[in-house]
């Protein structure tokens, strides 16, 4: 699996939404020296003014964000996923104790960044965010949603993390049914009554395809795009332990504390029903190419087939 | 100003003894809290408020009011003597210190106490906070000022030294510093944790205008407030040699009234020193 040609990494997405943004005097942007990365950059381009560089210094990023969001500005502070991490502490208590609007970006998530080995591969992000009181948590599949979902965070309350890829994939939304998309609610890309494949990030393109596979063995698969891991969307996930009766997460991100984690949560004490995770198993990455390195950690199509089957099986069997 | 000078500077003296009071008084009812560190910090803020700081006492949320940011957010009872005194918190509210549902928490707390800024309790933060509210003020083209109050010991998170830098390739000239100066941390003195030396010429080599005074000493410390407004090239830092507990003999110099309440006895030594 070589990174299509067509489609869009969803970082590119925020970048692109960041300028919808900018009709908002109140919007603001902040770098650590990768706004070309996190493409930003197209934003400090056009609007020179109201783009803060901070240099290679994210803990000073993420006050100096909560200071002007305290002042009545919306900032918008990236850099990479994992260079998010080291400024912790202050997103716990500089940004989210106070629950000031602030909006983080961390692009290059994930095993799927691929040959800049496993410094940069976060597959916890997600889990550490989610654990934050007030702080709402995205991992959108594409560019269209993406961009699409950080138009909508100028309407949340309190501060936001949301993890973007580096790599390009097929496109799972087109410029119509972006429109669809809203922050919380899981977005259902394909309905079938037999096992709900509940997917986020570079892995909902895998769960569809997992989803056409088990087709042919006569297998009908619900496909969730879960970009909001935090608030989960409980009564969607309640609906479909109802049709489905069993699960299927798939994140690219530890199995740890992610998606599969929350859903495992909440059905767990609601409505027990079979559940099988697709993730990165306690381990780093390495580098390589984004196709070895995901087939390494078992981030597969096929892993999502056999986990389904798993699951039917568990389901008929209890 | 339309009073004599030595009448203004008796009354700030006058002010910064009452809070003195309240800060022994609120954590010995508490039972815990840092009086070290508000001892020390005390004069240098009685003076800020006392003289240029733009404050309205009705109306705490006023956008265009200069911001306080107590970063070394430990030494909330000072914070919250202040704001007694300045007649925003009453005497209960400060009996209350540290208890549960209080407007007085444990550290400084924008969220639950009207005239606080910030958020803290967690060292280092407060000046890269500072410096976003100072851009911001800068970019809606407000006279708002902002001031920032770090501890010594403080100055030994990096994330300080980040927003040092950033400040003055910001080049903002409504941030103001003061560096209490009191030598002592939370384990002993700075010069056996981790003593960070000439903090003065620090700032400076970063690029910003530097001003060395007695913290206790009213008159240098009202001086160096209007100072600072006639200094309008880049950022502002205040160093305020202080002594930790000044006021209360027993706990002058001494580290372990860094986060010590007194007892009953040590109240009624403190207070008799203070009255």
């Amino acid at each position: 699996m070589s990174a299509p040609s067509s489609g869009g990494a969803s970082r590119d997405g925020y970048g692109k939404a960041l300028l919808r943004l900018s009709d908002d005097p109140r919007v603001v942007v902040l770098e650590a020296d990768l706004g070309k990365s996190t493409k930003s950059c197209h934003f400090r381009e056009k609007f020179p003014d109201r783009t803060f560089s901070m240099g290679i210094a994210e803990q000073n990023m993420m006050l100096v964000a909560a200071g002007m969001a305290s002042s009545g500005k919306v900032p918008f502070a990236s850099t990479f996923a994992v260079f998010t991490e080291r400024a912790f502490e202050q997103v716990r208590n500089g940004i989210a104790r106070p629950g000031l609007n602030v909006h983080i970006c961390g692009s290059h998530g994930g095993i799927h960044t691929g040959s800049d080995g496993s410094s940069a591969q976060t597959v916890e992000d997600l889990s550490i965010y989610r654990t934050i009181p007030k702080m709402t948590v995205i991992h959108p599949c594409d560019d269209l949603s993406a961009e699409e979902l950080t138009v909508q965070l100028l309407d949340i309350s309190g501060p936001s993390y949301m993890r973007t890829a580096r790599n390009k994939v097929p496109r799972m939304y087109d410029d119509q049914s972006k429109l669809s998309l809203k922050i919380g609610v899981g977005s259902i890309l394909e309905e079938g009554a037999d096992v709900a494949i509940i997917a986020c990030g570079v892995m909902v393109e895998l769960a569809r395809k997992a989803s056409s596979t088990l087709a042919n063995e006569g297998i009908n698969c619900t496909v969730v795009d879960m970009h909001t891991i935090k608030p989960l969307d409980t009564e969607m996930i309640s609906m479909l332990a109802e049709r489905c009766g069993c699960f299927v997460s798939a994140e690219d991100h530890s199995v740890i504390g992610g998606l599969g984690s929350a859903i495992s949560e909440w059905i767990s004490t609601n409505k027990p029903v079979p559940l099988e995770m697709v993730g990165v198993r306690d381990r780093f990455g390495e580098s390589g190419s984004t196709s070895q390195l995901m087939q390494e950690v078992g981030l597969t199509s096929e892993s999502i087939c056999q986990a389904a089957r798993k699951s039917i099986d568990r389901k008929n069997s209890s | 100003m339309g009073e004599p000078v030595e009448d203004k500077i008796s009354e700030l003296e006058e002010m910064a003894r009452l809070c003195r009071i309240d800060i022994v008084k609120m954590t010995h009812a508490a039972k815990s809290g840092h009086p070290g560190g508000s001892l020390s910090a005390i004069d240098s803020m009685v003076a800020l408020y006392g003289t240029i700081m733009r404050f309205e006492t009705n109306n705490p949320d006023w956008e265009d009011r200069d911001r306080f940011v107590m970063s070394k957010g430990h030494a909330s009872p000072a914070m919250y003597a202040l704001l007694h005194q300045m007649g925003v918190l009453e005497e209960n509210d400060l009996m209350t210190f540290r208890t549960l549902g209080s407007v007085c928490q444990g550290h400084v707390d924008m969220n639950w106490t009207d005239g606080v800024d910030f958020s803290a309790g967690s060292l280092g933060m407060g000046l890269s906070f500072g410096l976003g509210c100072a851009l911001s003020a800068r970019m809606d083209e407000s006279e708002r000022r902002i001031w920032v109050m770090l501890g010594d010991g403080e100055t030994q998170e990096g994330q300080v030294w980040e927003a040092v830098m950033a400040a003055n390739y910001h080049n903002v000239n409504n941030l103001r510093v003061i560096v209490d100066r009191n030598r002592i941390q939370n384990d002993d003195f700075m010069e056996v944790q981790m003593e960070i030396g000439d903090i003065g010429n620090k700032f400076h080599s970063f690029g910003w205008s530097v001003r060395e005074v007695d913290g206790h000493n009213m008159t240098e410390l009202v001086e160096a407030m209007h100072w600072t407004e006639n200094t309008d090239s880049g950022p502002i830092a205040i160093i305020a040699n202080t002594t930790k507990g000044r006021g209360v003999s027993f706990m002058e110099d001494n580290p372990e009234f860094h986060g010590k309440a007194p007892n009953n006895e040590e109240l009624e030594i403190a207070l008799e020193e203070l009255s």
